[in-house]
């Protein structure tokens, strides 16, 4: 169970305004939630019966790098929302990043 | 990702921010955003397959190209300073298009087929009107061209370089931390739009939030005005504009108060240069950034931390850091290769290749120069050192063959710039009976010296294989606008005097 990520791929939460892009893809096929519930294609519908889980309901900033180490993934959030990110249960990070120096 | 969606992005994010002029009255994000949307809307109505753009800086250039992205075609900013035969070549190679023009350049062009053209005012007015339509969303994918950049063509007939959507939204969002400006934060663009630091200028302010000052057109005394006047923090220039800042702001004693951060890069940068900035300008951090138009700009940085570490110390490979461009992006691979393309052992030369997701390498009408791999291959000459930083010494292709032993004119010309009177270097091959080619410069000199003299400043720091046989002292070198030596031009003008 879960979705193909593929590099430019485009979700959303299914339970708020969260949207994300994928920036790396994961290694293989994977459980990618936003909010307690399984992210959907932008484009495809969206099951309107389901809520935001309590428990994913940290929120997801907009600009905001996220990525998952055993799996490769990497997401960008294009829109932000009140649902938090999350791999099966397990809350997705944030990306570490060094600012660099601006150069342009 | 689509350049409409970092736009997008910007806009809701930061919508109340000020993103172009002052900061008292100047365009907002969310402002900015519309005015695309409505240009946008207009362009994709508009005849032709691209959107090209002959002018100077204005709000116009941003406009044009987040319009042309929602428009889903293709953006082109040509060299309003080409000459008109070599402009009607390319504008011609533009076409079927819309053409954006400042004033006069439809007239000095004249009609082409497939080329229709509307003025930056016709433009702007498109953009402003209140009941325009304004596109929702964009059109295409980001695997599509977003922007086509024709090379100088200092070596031979201009190439029009691909970046797609893709590649530079790569570069931004592994560079730039969104939003991540500080309030205060405002930069001062005088690059052209036709060069790719003009185009990346427009991309990283608008996704960190920083505020955007545009000079028309590159000059020293406007450029120090508007830094006083506008409490500009960030800037970037190409070599030939620093030593002409400087000549200002040593003259008039006022320094550059608000400055924080100079980044320089589109050519190497002769050292005595930047001692001299540094010494002017102590509370700046220098950024000195390598990058190619097929690189969506910059692929190794030297950053401010860098600059001081290689000013403060004594050890000869820590100091010699200052002449390097930092180290590669951690989103990207850089590689040093033979003529095989087999990798170099650390410290050697070769050619710099590079792979990652803002690398295009590719060129319209002529595919990818990218290897199975995904490797580019620059045609610029460098190292890395033992500790990762990477060394540019030029272009291959101006690699001199002298009596079968390669010779970097980087080397030479860097040499002869140590020398205090010599304020400008460039060395060239000429054809020479005897040896294949010969080395021979040319110099702009402050003081009184002869050739004799710079011959043997550089024969006590190279050897003697690597001292030019003849040096001319001119009043000034052919450069383009964009700071890049017209070496091929230089190198006739050298064969007609010495060959």
């Amino acid at each position: 169970m879960g979705v193909e990520t593929k590099s430019g791929a485009r979700f959303r939460s299914a339970v708020d305004q969260t949207e994300i892009i994928v920036v790396r893809p994961a290694s293989g096929a994977i459980d990618l939630r936003c909010g307690g519930h399984p992210v959907v294609a932008i484009g495809a519908e969206v099951p309107g019966d389901l809520t935001l889980d309590p428990a994913f309901a940290g929120g997801t900033p907009l600009g905001k790098r996220f990525a998952d180490a055993d799996s490769g993934l990497e997401l960008l959030c294009t829109k932000g929302g009140e649902g938090a990110l999350s791999i099966g249960e397990t809350p997705l990070p944030l990306k570490d990043a060094k600012p660099l120096p601006s150069s342009d | 990702m689509h350049l409409g969606m970092l736009l997008d992005m910007a806009a809701d994010g930061m919508a109340d921010r000020v993103a172009l002029g002052p900061q008292a009255d100047g365009l907002t994000f969310a402002e900015m955003a519309s005015r695309a949307r409505r240009l946008g809307a207009a362009l994709a109505r508009r005849p032709g397959e691209r959107v090209g753009l002959i002018d100077l800086n204005s709000v116009a250039v941003p406009l044009t190209l987040f319009g042309s992205a929602i428009a889903g075609k293709p953006f082109v900013p040509i060299n309003y300073r080409l000459a008109d035969p070599a402009l009607r070549a390319i504008v011609a190679r533009t076409a079927p298009a819309t053409i954006i023009v400042g004033d006069g350049v439809a007239e000095r062009v004249g009609p082409i087929d497939g080329i229709e053209y509307l003025t930056r005012t016709q433009a702007l007015a498109l953009a402003e009107d209140p009941a325009g339509e304004r596109a929702d969303g964009w059109t295409g994918d980001a695997d599509d061209i977003a922007v086509l950049l024709f090379t100088s063509g200092t070596t031979g007939e201009p190439k029009a370089a691909v970046l797609r959507h893709s590649n530079l939204a790569e570069y931004i969002i592994s560079t730039v931390e969104y939003a991540g400006s500080a309030a205060d934060e405002a930069a001062i663009v005088s690059v052209p739009p036709y060069h790719i630091a003009g185009i990346s200028a427009v991309l990283s302010s608008t996704y960190s939030g920083r505020r955007v000052v545009q000079l028309e057109a590159f000059e020293p005394r406007a450029w120090v005005d508007i830094v006083r006047a506008e409490s500009i923090t960030h800037a970037m220039v190409v070599p030939t504009m620093l030593g002409r800042i400087l000549d200002v702001i040593e003259a008039d004693g006022g320094g550059l108060p608000s400055l924080r951060s100079l980044s320089y890069g589109g050519g190497p940068m002769p050292l005595p240069v930047i001692e001299r900035a540094v010494a002017a300008l102590p509370e700046v951090g220098f950024v000195n950034a390598y990058g190619l138009t097929e690189t969506s700009s910059t692929i190794a940085v030297l950053g401010p931390d860098d600059h001081q570490v290689a000013f403060a110390s004594n050890e000869p490979a820590a100091r010699a850091r200052l002449a390097s461009v930092g180290r590669p992006l951690p989103s990207l691979e850089v590689s040093i290769r033979d003529p095989a393309g087999e990798q170099v052992a650390t410290g050697e030369r070769g050619e710099i290749w590079v792979r990652g997701g803002q690398v295009s390498g590719e060129y319209l009408g002529r595919g990818t120069s990218l290897n199975a791999d995904g490797w580019f291959p620059t045609r610029d000459e460098g190292h890395l050192d033992a500790e990762g930083f990477l060394f540019v010494h030029g272009r291959l292709d101006d690699v001199i063959v002298r009596g079968g032993e390669n010779l970097s004119p980087g080397e030479i010309e860097a040499a002869l710039l140590e020398h205090p009177a010599v304020l400008e270097a460039a060395v060239v091959g000429i054809p020479d009976k005897e040896w294949g080619e010969g080395v021979v410069a040319a110099v702009v000199t402050s003081d009184a010296v002869t050739e004799e003299e710079l011959r043997a400043h550089v024969r006590t720091r190279l050897r003697s294989s690597r001292t030019p046989d003849r040096i001319q002292f001119r009043a000034e070198l052919p450069f383009n606008e964009s700071g890049k030596l017209l070496r091929r031009v230089l190198r006739a003008e050298l064969t007609d005097a010495f060959a």
